[in-house]
């Protein structure tokens, strides 16, 4: 109010605008449509302004909630690897800016590391980008290749963030659901309808690593004719179980990097230098030991396959219908047999799993994401019975979700 | 197959090619090959990247990595950024584990808090750490996400000329349309050396570049690279075109501290008016001279950071977390110091004058011109003499006589600048192509080399 009133004081000669700041501010009217008109948005940013992370990372802030929603390890990083970056903070050099495309010892151990699985060798200037998470190489990668009217085939579910990003660089998600688990025969399919109709690919393979026994993973790009066309994006954060870093990597040849490039110099230019530092120093350290059941890139998966078993009993033993996850570090249980009562639940718009998360959280203190935020519209009502549970997790976490889950049925049955 | 005769007419060896292949799986490996190649010779990347694929610093940053080049070219200091900072970084990534995972997606919150209460005083606003603030990946990312969010194909953005190079390739990716006007020296009386405060827009032709479909300004003081701070009667002239047009404003402050001779850099967001359409940008790197922790912000009203955060939230959507911490533990300590002797953000400036002094100095000495900047990490200076003695350095036909000079003296003398055409428009370059841009926020080591590089200049200048 006073800052208000000493900015009209100053305003005096100007009675035409001393009227419109008046208005506005006194009677909360918009009474300039011309000033609201141009303070509008871009249009390539209409309609993706609601986000599902927000509204769920919102309500599970309740220290007093038990976090299986977002994909946030509460688990400590490796040792080696935070006591890298502590090594790095001390080096004064690392300070300041490096590389635009990727600090070099950091694209430098990536190409190695990846060569080992591709035919090929990766040159690490012009086919390794690296970004700010996965999630960036998704947007310089989206917004390098892809143009308005461009239509982009998505499978259902889906990551959610492929679809906004999809309909912001004006193109045209084309919704096609998921049958089966990847396997390589399925990829084989993927990859000649591409190369048939000259089709670009982009594979989100963050979770590479994290495949559970009697799985394997691809990657697309290994098909003969795929190289070429494909854009495979890593993830930091899911490698080392550090998502705070938001480092990323795309790679792929340099006829498509060279576009994503041209993205980062006109985005961020750089990523920040001593968790670049950092990651290099933690991948070489698991580069050189990759056949040890002690490089992380084996000894996580062992850890989360006994987490995931875990789960997988709990929610079984209540009635939940999990759908065991071959990889990754979540689990999908069909929730529809505990029935709950939902009616008191406001937004009756909201599909049956969004409401059923939300009362879940308030009444039982347990946090999930429903499953349909990862579906487009028309496919919301198939997985809206659907929840999403985290489980790299703690012990004591998943102790604390199990007595949960365990008072929960206790009631039911 | 003779494949001589096949690569004169590209569609019809596609054509040639998809024919018979189409539908093979094996056999004719060698022709698929092909086939690949020359379908992915198609137009790859999207319209977005039209025009703003040429990076012209990386010809530059090549030339400065061969051996015994005193680099006074990028701006980035080559000294350590102050204690506190560091011991902040370092508590950052020691301290609880939990900073290893995301953080909230709009800023780690002690930071948008202390940047809230931090520049609320500043700006003499109320600032809401949810509402008002928003974290970015260094000032870049502000930039990039403030353009995104708010410039529409065709919206008309105007840019003051010289202008830090990336707003031209950002207007354009957004399919907006950049406007130009000129800063221009007044003439000089007396032959004494310029300041970049008598470089100065006219406000007729500024008044002029407004038009119905102008939806931002940008402005960006202290300004790079002329060092040039705007004075509270120019802003008030910015605002008020702003106000009249409805105008955002788009204020890049990265080197608010940075001001010399007791100068004072104003925030336009402080003027009336001015709060509620203006987004006010500032950076962590070069606060805290750490521009590798990649941490900047954009301050500003809801109305106008809904939509960056939306933005935001669709392209990288969380920040590095330990660095935030970095940031603001750094800001906190800067806050308790505030206005006293002890606050690097007094002694920062008055060491960097120091070297802007020196460097000054020195540059004369062999004839070169510098122009004297009230603020920034930066100084132009004036090669008219070498250009008129040297017309013919070797370089493209077209290539601007600044980025030829400095190719030259990167080889010659051992000494790297950045030719200020780079910070202009295409149709302007002649204006600014007698102009290089030195950087001195460097160690005391680094111009004492260049002192080495220049007295050897000038001994070869001797008849």
């Amino acid at each position: 109010m006073f800052l208000a009133r000493g900015r009209l004081c100053t305003l005096g000669s100007r009675p035409k605008f001393l009227k419109t700041i008046c208005a506005s501010k006194i009677l909360g009217l918009s009474t300039s449509a011309k000033m609201s008109l141009k303070f509008k948005n871009a249009k390539r940013i209409e309609g993706l302004d609601s986000n599902v992370w927000i509204e769920f990372t919102k309500l599970a802030a309740d220290p007093s909630v038990v976090n299986l929603g977002q994909g946030l390890p509460d688990i400590s990083p490796p040792v080696y690897v935070k006591e890298e970056l502590s090594k790095i903070a001390a080096i004064d050099s690392l300070n300041q800016y490096t590389r635009g495309f990727g600090h070099p010892s950091l694209v430098k151990a990536l190409s190695c590391l990846y060569e080992k699985f591709y035919q090929n060798q990766i040159n690490p200037n012009k086919e390794i980008l690296v970004t700010v998470g996965a999630y960036g190489s998704l947007f310089n990668a989206i917004q390098g290749l892809i143009d308005e009217g461009d239509e982009v085939i998505v499978i259902v579910p889906f990551y959610d963030c492929y679809e906004p990003m999809v309909r912001m660089a004006g193109a045209i998600p084309v919704f096609i659901p998921l049958r089966s688990v990847y396997t390589k025969e399925e990829l084989q399919v993927i990859a000649d309808l591409c190369i048939k109709y000259d089709t670009l690919c982009i594979s989100d393979e963050v979770y590479e690593w994290l495949v559970y026994t009697g799985n394997k993973h691809f990657k697309i790009a290994t098909f003969p004719g795929m190289w070429e066309r494909t854009i495979t994006i890593g993830s930091a954060g899911k490698t080392f179980s550090v998502t705070g870093w938001k480092l990323g990597w795309s790679i792929g040849p340099k006829h498509l990097i060279k576009h994503l490039q041209t993205v980062q110099q006109n985005t961020v230019y750089t990523c920040a230098t001593p968790l670049q530092e950092a990651l290099a120093q933690a991948l070489w350290i698991d580069i050189k030991r990759m056949d040890d059941p002690e490089c992380y890139f084996n000894s996580l998966p062992k850890e989360l396959e006994v987490k995931r078993n875990r789960m997988v009993h709990l929610l079984e033993s209540v009635g939940l219908k999990p759908i065991v996850p071959d990889g990754g570090y979540f689990i999908i249980a069909d929730v529809s047999l505990l029935d709950t009562d939902l009616s008191d639940m406001k937004n009756s718009n909201e599909p049956y799993d969004y409401k059923f998360v939300k009362w879940m959280t308030k009444n039982k203190k347990l946090s999930a994401i429903p499953v349909s935020a990862f579906c487009n519209a028309e496919t919301k009502l198939q997985f809206e019975k659907f929840v999403r549970f985290c489980f790299i997790k703690k012990d004591s976490t998943l102790d604390a979700a199990e007595e949960i889950i365990k008072a929960w049925s206790r009631l039911k049955f | 197959m003779a494949l001589g005769g096949m690569f004169r007419n590209a569609a019809a060896i596609y054509l040639h090619l998809v024919g018979p292949f189409r539908g093979k799986k094996s056999g004719a490996s060698l022709a698929r090959c092909l086939h690949q190649t020359l379908a992915m010779t198609k137009r790859l990347q999207a319209r977005r990247l039209d025009g703003i694929d040429h990076n012209p610093w990386v010809e530059f940053v090549k030339l400065a990595s061969e051996a015994d080049v005193v680099n006074l070219g990028q701006g980035f200091p080559d000294f350590p950024p102050p204690d506190f900072a560091v011991e902040a970084f370092q508590h950052a990534v020691s301290g609880d584990f939990m900073l290893n995972q995301y953080t909230k997606a709009f800023g780690y919150p002690p930071l948008t808090k202390i940047l809230a209460s931090f520049f609320g005083k500043l700006l003499g606003q109320d600032i809401d750490p949810l509402k008002n603030v928003l974290v970015t990946v260094g000032a870049y990312g502000a930039l990039f996400t403030a353009f995104q969010a708010l410039v529409d194909e065709g919206d008309e953005v105007i840019i003051i000329e010289p202008f830090f190079d990336c707003y031209e390739p950002m207007t354009l990716m957004a399919g907006g349309r950049p406007v130009f006007v000129s800063l221009k020296p007044s003439p000089n009386q007396d032959g004494e050396l310029d300041s970049s405060s008598s470089w100065q827009l006219d406000p007729t032709e500024l008044a002029s570049k407004f038009t119905s479909r102008t939806k931002a300004l940008i402005l960006n003081t202290p300004n790079n690279p002329l060092g040039k701070v705007f004075s509270r009667a120019e802003l008030e002239l910015v605002a008020s075109l702003c106000q009249q047009h409805d105008v955002v404003c788009i204020t890049d402050e990265v080197y608010q501290w940075l001001v010399y001779d007791g100068c004072q850099h104003v925030s336009i967001a402080t003027l009336p008016g001015m709060w509620e359409r203006t987004l006010t940008i500032g950076s962590a790197g070069k606060t805290f001279s750490a521009t590798g922790w990649k941490v900047g912000w954009v301050l500003g009203p809801d109305s106008l950071l809904k939509h960056l955060r939306t933005m935001h939230q669709n392209s990288i959507f969380h920040c590095p977390t330990q660095a935030q911490a970095a940031v603001a533990q750094s800001f906190e300590r800067e806050q308790l110091h505030f206005g006293q002797p002890s606050s690097y953000f007094v002694q920062l400036p008055q060491a960097i004058q120091r070297c802007r002094d020196h460097m000054i100095q020195s540059l004369k000495s062999v004839g070169l011109r510098p122009v004297i900047p009230q603020g920034s990490y930066f100084l132009i200076t004036d090669i008219s003499e070498f250009k008129s003695k040297m017309p013919n350095l070797p370089g493209a036909a077209d290539e601007p006589y600044d980025r030829r000079f400095v190719k030259w003296m990167i080889k010659n003398k051992g000494l790297m600048a950045i030719p200020v055409s780079i910070f202009c428009s295409v149709p302007h370059q002649e204006l600014f192509d007698h102009y290089i841009r030195f950087c001195f926020m460097k160690d005391e080591s680094t111009l004492r080399a260049m002192d080495k590089k220049l007295q050897k200049w000038k001994d070869e200048l001797r008849p």
